[in-house]
């Protein structure tokens, strides 16, 4: 078995962000996009605990922390401009949301 | 030992995350994503960070998602019809992502050679510098995010409130 090192919890993050992006592109579900946001977030959280790890700081966790908070306070945010939009438009198609569109 | 734990929940939060994107059905995305945190809160322990994996599985695996599934719900949000996907993306994406991956691959291959790998030392005491560290260098940090999270909560009442 081979070890594992800092490269392979990158390698795993990048990974995960990879699919975030591609699920925040190709997916046309509103709340779909919004799980893919949370993926990218979780994605930079693997890094901070692994370098926080790596380097011996805590201050990666403390950083890990406050990401947290961040995307609960997006989603709900998030979650709320969905029932907001639901409520007026009838769709949570992201293709149907095209008032700004010019 | 650690190595086959590493691998066993990498492999499922990959395939968890994948498993998000296919599902066509909201809530089996939502299944899939709780199972992706569970997969990272188990690896923040196999990485000495307990309190991060707690909060993970507190904050993320539980209220975070308990929201998604409540508004899943609330909105009755079916399946998802699918349209044909433009000739281009279908062709050239698996390759493009290929590419992306191993050029990561090989730039981490560089910047962490093997011979000079840092091996993961000891790293006790978890919760307790933390706290120290957020209510004393944080202090500023901490304050804004509280901030922040009132904000937050204040506009998702006012964005779901009912027009009067």
């Amino acid at each position: 078995m081979p070890e594992v090192t800092t490269a392979h919890y990158i390698f795993l993050s990048t990974a995960l962000f990879t699919i975030g992006t591609i699920g925040v592109l190709t997916r046309r579900n509103v709340v779909i996009i919004l799980m893919s946001i949370e993926l990218i977030l979780n994605a930079v959280n693997i890094n901070l605990v692994a370098f926080s790890k790596q380097l011996l700081s805590i201050n990666g966790q403390a950083f890990a922390v406050f990401i947290i908070v961040d995307a609960a306070a997006e989603a709900a945010v998030g979650l709320g401009i969905i029932i907001a939009l639901f409520r007026n438009k009838e769709t949570i198609n992201a293709d149907e949301i095209d008032l700004m569109k010019w | 030992m650690y190595a086959a734990f590493f691998f066993i929940f990498a492999g499922a939060a990959v395939g968890f995350a994948i498993n998000l994107l296919i599902q066509r059905h909201p809530v089996y995305s939502a299944l899939s994503l709780i199972g992706v945190m569970a997969s990272l809160a188990s690896l923040y322990l196999m990485l000495g960070a307990e309190f991060i994996a707690a909060v993970q599985v507190i904050v993320y695996a539980g209220a975070v998602m308990v929201l998604f599934i409540f508004v899943i719900m609330l909105l009755n949000a079916g399946e998802e019809e699918r349209t044909q996907r433009s000739k281009l993306a279908r062709q050239a994406g698996a390759p493009l992502l290929l590419i992306l991956l191993s050029l990561v691959a090989t730039v981490l291959y560089k910047q962490f050679p093997r011979d000079s790998m840092v091996q993961f030392g000891d790293f006790p005491g978890q919760t307790a510098p933390i706290g120290r560290l957020l209510f004393r260098e944080f202090l500023l940090p901490f304050e804004v995010v509280s901030v922040l999270v009132l904000i937050a909560i204040v506009g998702a009442v006012v964005l779901a409130r009912k027009e009067p």
